[in-house]
């Protein structure tokens, strides 16, 4: 699959055994996960399930401390540039430096991703405008709402053209009228750009929105992988994905997320707020 | 809130997939070329956020004047200090001001923790910038900050008498020398704030480097006074080396005890030094 004869197939994920401990601590338990080009995926779990350090792992942040990743073609670990290259992702938490406008965040980027010089301007422009910023493109980030900072850390994504787009709980912290703006990006993106997307959340109402394929995780394993539909089915006929969450990360509920884990979705959403 | 659509490509995906191979030449050229590249950005948030706050750059002009104003007042007055042909004065203006470059880059790392704890950190390290041009970036920003420092030291000089060398070479020279110190103290900082990660912890370091680091070098007193011990720790101690050089360059009739040469050269391999350690150490701090 590495050789340059065998042309790798963009805009696809391939998870084997991947796994993440933290000393004692199993974050990430042997992951096997398909994701095929193009499609929308959502990633669900309990705080503490792993998603985030999955997430790290396939953008290269986290080295794995077994098995392995494909993105876009490219090995994780072996051809971690190439990976960069080919990927977008939005933190859990914020990105956008608040000390900047809106225009020169997204001039960093461009220059960053070595987006030509000459297709800078246009590029930028063009990403304001879709996420509907070009009036505050020249205010300071740092007066921005919360909705206002995740569409610019959207445009941000997408400067260089990412095949991959990974979007760590894009909507924590916002209002519902921001969070379906949000929505309206996401899609927008893969229509436009046919780019695959994978997404974490914790509204169900935003996978089942979203998504066409979900994979709940837990305690670092995947437990259900499926549509929205075929989710709800199994999990013994559940009426609605809140349900189907429940059935499949039940015990989680004892379990709880770590303090750590409180804290950080709380800072996120303070922050974002 | 729907913005008009223009120009819609289909398809417009992967930017620059890699399909032709240059030659290795063309290639180093090209790597050589986006370092640059890289450097420069993160060199020109810095100025951008010096432009957008310069009261902070006030702030710190505040201990430097307590030094050369009380500090020096009295030392001069004293003689105390045997410091050759210069006054205490012109003696202690370049160790002054390095320490002022160094008070302000040993704390830079307080910036990575902060965008750490944002995520900020987080979306350079998945751009494909070097890690290496992260780092040099930061230091270069850190080195423009120290410049303003300079200006400001250099007035405070000027007013209180100190006899300061003006010709283009020594003005070049000197801009050198400070810049690379504070790209050596704040990179410095950068790997210890890799390491200890959380705002508290490296306060607490940060507070109890600065100290040893001014007072185990030539900055307020020279070489020749020191016991053998401490004088083999301030000749370990990049500070002296930038100290000595800036003593030379600035001050009319200043001279060099170490020699330029030498100052410039342990200098420049400290910085690559650290820059190497420091981009091996950049990703470590978000894990
Ligand atoms: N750097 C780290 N050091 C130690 N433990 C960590 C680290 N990062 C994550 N963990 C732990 O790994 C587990 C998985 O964390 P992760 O952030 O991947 O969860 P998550 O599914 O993203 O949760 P959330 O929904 O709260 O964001 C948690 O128990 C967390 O405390
Ligand atoms: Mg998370």
């Amino acid at each position: 699959m590495s050789g340059p004869a065998a042309a790798p197939r963009p805009a696809a994920i391939r998870i084997e055994g991947l796994s993440r401990n933290f000393g004692a601590l199993v974050a990430v338990d042997h992951l096997d996960l398909t994701i095929p080009a193009g499609s929308l995926f959502g990633l669900l779990g309990p705080n503490g399930a792993g998603k985030t350090t999955t997430i790290k792992m396939l953008t290269t942040l986290l080295p794995p401390t077994a098995g392995n990743a494909e993105v876009a073609g490219f090995d994780v670990q072996r051809q971690p540039r190439e990976v960069r290259r080919s990927i977008g992702y939005i933190p859990q938490l914020i990105s956008a430096d608040g000390a900047l406008t809106a225009r020169e965040n997204l001039m960093v980027f461009a220059r960053l991703y070595a987006v030509p010089r000459h297709e800078r301007k246009e590029r930028i422009q063009q990403a304001l405008a879709m996420i509907g910023l070009v009036e505050v493109a020249d205010t300071l980030v740092r007066r921005y709402s919360g909705g206002m900072i995740r569409r610019l850390e959207i445009a941000q994504a997408i400067l260089h053209r990412p095949s991959v787009l990974f979007l760590d709980e894009p909507t924590v912290g916002l209002d519902p009228v921001a969070r379906r703006a949000v929505w309206e990006h996401v899609k927008e993106l893969r229509a436009r750009f046919g780019a695959t997307i994978l997404l974490t959340t914790h509204y169900m109402e935003e996978a089942e929105a979203l998504c066409d394929q979900l994979a709940i995780m837990h305690q670092g394993k995947v437990v259900a992988q499926g549509s929205p539909a075929q989710l709800m089915f199994e999990a013994d006929e559940a009426d609605t994905l809140d349900d189907a969450f429940v059935y499949f990360a039940g015990s989680a509920i004892e379990t709880g997320g770590t303090y750590r884990d409180t804290a950080q979705t709380r800072r996120t959403a303070r922050r974002l707020g | 809130m729907t913005p008009p659509r223009r120009d819609e490509r289909p398809g417009a995906l992967v930017d620059g997939t890699p399909s032709r191979q240059p030659g290795p030449l063309r290639r180093a050229a090209l790597a050589c070329r986006d370092f640059t590249q890289q450097v420069l950005v993160i060199a020109w948030i810095e100025t951008k956020k010096i432009q957008r706050d310069p009261t902070e750059l006030l702030t710190r002009a505040v201990q430097p004047i307590l030094w050369l104003g009380i500090f020096g007042v009295v030392m001069n007055r004293a003689r105390a200090i045997p410091t050759g042909a210069l006054s205490y004065l012109d003696f202690m203006l370049p160790g002054i001001l390095s320490q002022s470059v160094l008070f302000i880059a040993i704390f830079y790392g307080i910036a990575l923790i902060w965008e750490r704890d944002l995520g900020l950190l987080h979306k350079f390290l998945v751009s494909p910038a070097y890690r290496g041009a992260l780092v040099t970036g930061k230091a270069v920003s850190a080195g423009i900050r120290a410049i303003s420092q300079a200006v400001i030291v250099c007035l405070l000089g000027l007013v209180m008498g100190a006899h300061l060398r003006f010709t283009p070479l020594a003005l070049g020279g000197m801009l050198l020398f400070i810049v690379l110190g504070a790209a050596i103290f704040s990179t410095f900082s950068l790997i210890i704030a890799c390491i200890v990660k959380t705002r508290e912890r490296f306060m607490g370091i940060g507070q109890v480097l600065t100290m040893p680091l001014f007072f185990a070098s030539n900055a307020i007193y020279p070489l020749s006074l020191m016991p053998d011990w401490l004088r083999l720790v301030a000749r370990a101690n990049p500070l002296t080396y930038q100290v000595d050089a800036l003593r030379a360059l600035m001050i009319q009739g200043g001279q060099s005890t170490l020699g330029l040469g030498l100052d410039l050269l342990v200098e420049v391999l400290v910085l690559v030094g650290l820059i190497t350690l420091g981009a091996w150490m950049y990703p470590k701090a978000i894990r």
